[in-house]
């Protein structure tokens, strides 16, 4: 967007003061994200620039956090109980949330607005009051500090995520296929599975990246559900920064921004497509 | 509507059921079909959640603990009126005596003490002292137990054990609104030294609402931006917007601990500079200034993307047309523009202020004494003082806050309309 010719002085510089305002905004936004990435090759112990680093000089660098991070036992307990929580929350929290958004987005469910209030609400309330709950109540149960209770909670945690997106990408779905598959003599499996699943693949999907990420991002929660038994990735990150503050910590969130933008490049795949195939759908 | 015409049978279906009895059973089947299958992510979020959240709400009122030690003493002080200005009767002493003796060895007694000790400090002490010679005790009890510790020979002593020795208990709720009981018994404010949570309460909202305006004040015009400038540029710099939006937030905190700090990038920028001397560094964390910068980043993409999505729909041309009729930039933006974003302004800042409201990590990390919410309160009392009752009675109260905000968002924008980018 370029200036027409007729612009006067004062439209002028508020049109370029704005440009810079929305410019450090944006410096705002991403810059604390990029300035962790060189602080992690640091040679030393500091979360600041050395001279060294300054100067561009190859001493001042060093991967010593990265290999701290890649034989540090807890580190490495961390990743695997991230990933083991986060893999079976996600397939139970995708399994169920898919199949409620199935009933949900029928047209003929009773009380489907109260419903999908009451089924998202994990995700309004805070995570506190969630945690505090679930710390009270587990415990009781017998759930607290164990694999299944964070399992069982991130899951909770999970499912509207699942539900939103299932419904919303069910919402765009024209039902007249699934008449018509019925007419063309397909049963209910055959037209669930050959028509339904292939349109809604998209939605469950991301509904699923969704369900993941909350359970790998995840730590009022754990903190509380879980004990260092189950420490997360995020749950010693945390009590890495309370207790003894190392830039391990900075090469792990290098790591994980990699992660976030993986994981940003696929839903946009995802979108792509499903816009893709909505152009593709007869109106 | 023709009422002359009228249909001499009943339409059936194939098998010769009347069409509307065949219909209606194969809505209802379908209708079952569809509770069925919401039916089990109902049951899991109904166990997993609403249960908890449920037994946290008794939780903040339940008081089985001290009528259940203390059975005996408990049943008699029913009887015993508290105004009359009398110490209870020998027989409330004896049952003290039973009750202490046992709690001594089944080792519930102190637990006890650490409840009422809540109400008034020292009560953890004045049990522990007496549960240890209870059992020598000789009648009169009234004398032994007055020989052990004068307080029993108080009358606000028996006074708070009378009052707390229900089932249930609304002192937890008391506590988190800096009121408690007078020693008479009538509620009021606490001390001025001892009011905490009021205050606390009152903070959050107040780093909320900041947090919140800054967070429009950001917002604004990069959502309008993105909105305008055409889709290649727009989707290149929304990856700005959303990358934040994707990353951990432990990541986030982190660089706002690695930029903020007194041996920080920002700090060491500034004295390099020579804008600060060495030993002028600012403190820009463990205060409320980190907690205020960290969460205005953390939540900038919820206000920039309800803002992005509404002006996204307006068209190009208002502006233009408001122009053509002789507004000036400011009038058309006023006039025309703003009143167009008013519900995606409603819906950020409704968002925005409810997230941070309940924000614990970032505080956590970055918010020293000063800028720590409500949240952390709760956090701390259900790990390090481990009255679970009061971290119930707060969640709770702020868990009627967030609803009573939920409605509003409600009303605004609709809950089934929230959508992630």
């Amino acid at each position: 967007m370029s200036l027409p010719a007729y612009t006067s002085t004062g439209e002028r510089i508020w049109f370029y003061a704005y440009r810079i305002f929305c410019g450090l905004v944006f410096f705002f936004l991403i810059a604390p994200i990029i300035v962790i990435i060189p602080l992690s090759f640091n040679a030393v112990p500091f979360f600041s620039f050395t001279e060294e680093m300054l100067r561009f000089d190859p001493a001042g660098y060093s991967l010593r956090w990265y290999n701290d991070f890649f034989t540090n036992p807890n580190w490495q307990g961390a990743v695997k109980n991230s990933i083991i929580i986060a893999f079976f929350s996600t397939i139970l929290a995708t399994f169920l949330g898919t199949v409620a958004a199935l009933g949900l987005s029928r047209s003929d469910m009773p009380f489907k607005s109260t419903i999908m209030g009451l089924l998202i609400s994990p995700m309004i309330v805070p995570l506190i009051i969630s945690a505090a709950g679930m710390y009270f109540f587990y415990s009781k149960v017998g759930l607290q500090g164990t694999f299944p209770g964070v399992i069982l909670a991130h899951t909770a945690l999970g499912t509207p995520f699942v539900v939103i997106t299932v419904t919303a990408t069910l919402s765009g779905f024209d039902q007249v296929l699934v008449r018509s598959a019925a007419s063309l003599g397909a049963n209910p499996t055959t037209t669930f599975f050959r028509i339904i699943v292939p349109l809604i693949l998209p939605g469950v999907i991301s509904g699923a990246l969704f369900a993941f990420i909350t359970s790998f991002d995840e730590v009022v929660v754990v903190l509380f559900v879980g004990s260092y038994e189950q420490r997360t990735i995020p749950w010693q990150m945390f009590s890495g920064i309370r207790e003894q503050i190392s830039p391990t910590i900075l090469a792990v969130a290098t790591m994980l921004v990699l992660v976030s933008i993986a994981l940003l490049t696929v839903l946009e795949l995802l979108r792509r497509r499903a816009e893709r195939l909505r152009g593709m759908t007869p109106q | 509507m023709n009422t002359g015409t009228a249909y001499p049978e009943i339409v059936k279906t194939a098998d010769g059921i009347p069409l509307k009895v065949s219909l209606a059973r194969a809505q209802r089947k379908s209708k079952i079909r569809g509770v069925l299958l919401v039916l089990p992510l109902f049951a899991f979020i109904l166990l997993t959640f609403f249960v908890p959240i449920f037994d946290m709400l008794f939780r903040s009122i339940e008081n089985q603990l001290v009528p259940e030690v203390m059975q005996n003493t408990s049943k008699l002080l029913v009887d015993w009126n508290d105004q009359s200005g009398k110490l209870p009767p020998e027989e409330v002493f004896a049952a003290a005596k039973l009750d202490f003796e046992k709690g001594h060895a089944e080792r519930t007694i102190l637990r006890v003490g650490r409840r009422l000790n809540y109400e008034v400090p020292g009560f953890a002490s004045l049990f522990r002292k007496t549960a240890r010679r209870a059992k020598d005790f000789e009648p009169p009890y009234q004398d032994a137990f007055i020989e052990r510790d004068k307080r029993w020979g108080e009358i606000d002593t028996w006074r708070l054990i009378k009052r707390e020795s229900g089932a249930f208990t609304i002192s937890y709720y008391l506590a988190a609104m800096d009121l408690a009981y007078a020693p008479d018994g009538n509620v009021g404010m606490r001390s001025e030294k001892q009011r905490i949570y009021l205050k606390l309460f009152w903070r959050t909202l107040v780093l909320s609402a900041l947090i919140t305006f800054l967070c429009l004040i950001l917002a604004y015009p990069i959502a309008h931006l993105l909105s305008t400038l055409p889709l290649r540029t727009s989707n290149l710099l929304m990856i700005m917007v959303l990358l934040p939006f994707w990353t951990s937030l432990l990541v986030r905190t982190t660089s706002w601990i690695a930029l903020l700090q007194q041996e920080g990038v920002i700090n060491d920028l500034l004295v390099g500079l020579g804008l600060l001397s060495d030993d002028g560094r600012l403190a820009m964390i463990h205060n409320a200034t980190g907690t205020i910068i960290a969460m205005t980043h953390i939540l900038l993409p919820f206000m920039v993307l309800p803002l992005y999505s509404i002006m996204k729909t307006i068209p190009p041309s208002y502006m233009r047309a408001a122009k053509n009729l002789g507004a000036t930039p400011a009038v058309a933006f006023i006039r025309v523009y703003f009143p167009n974003t008013v519900s995606g302004i409603g819906a950020g800042c409704i968002l925005v202020f409810i997230i941070s409201i309940g924000y614990y990590i970032t505080p956590a990390l970055v918010g020293g004494t000063d800028g720590t919410l409500i949240s952390n309160f709760i956090a701390y009392h259900m790990s390090i003082s481990l009255n679970w009752g009061l971290a119930a009675a707060l969640g709770v109260i702020l868990l009627v806050i967030v609803l009573m905000l939920y409605y509003l968002y409600d009303r605004v924008v609709g809950i089934d309309k929230m959508k992630f980018a």
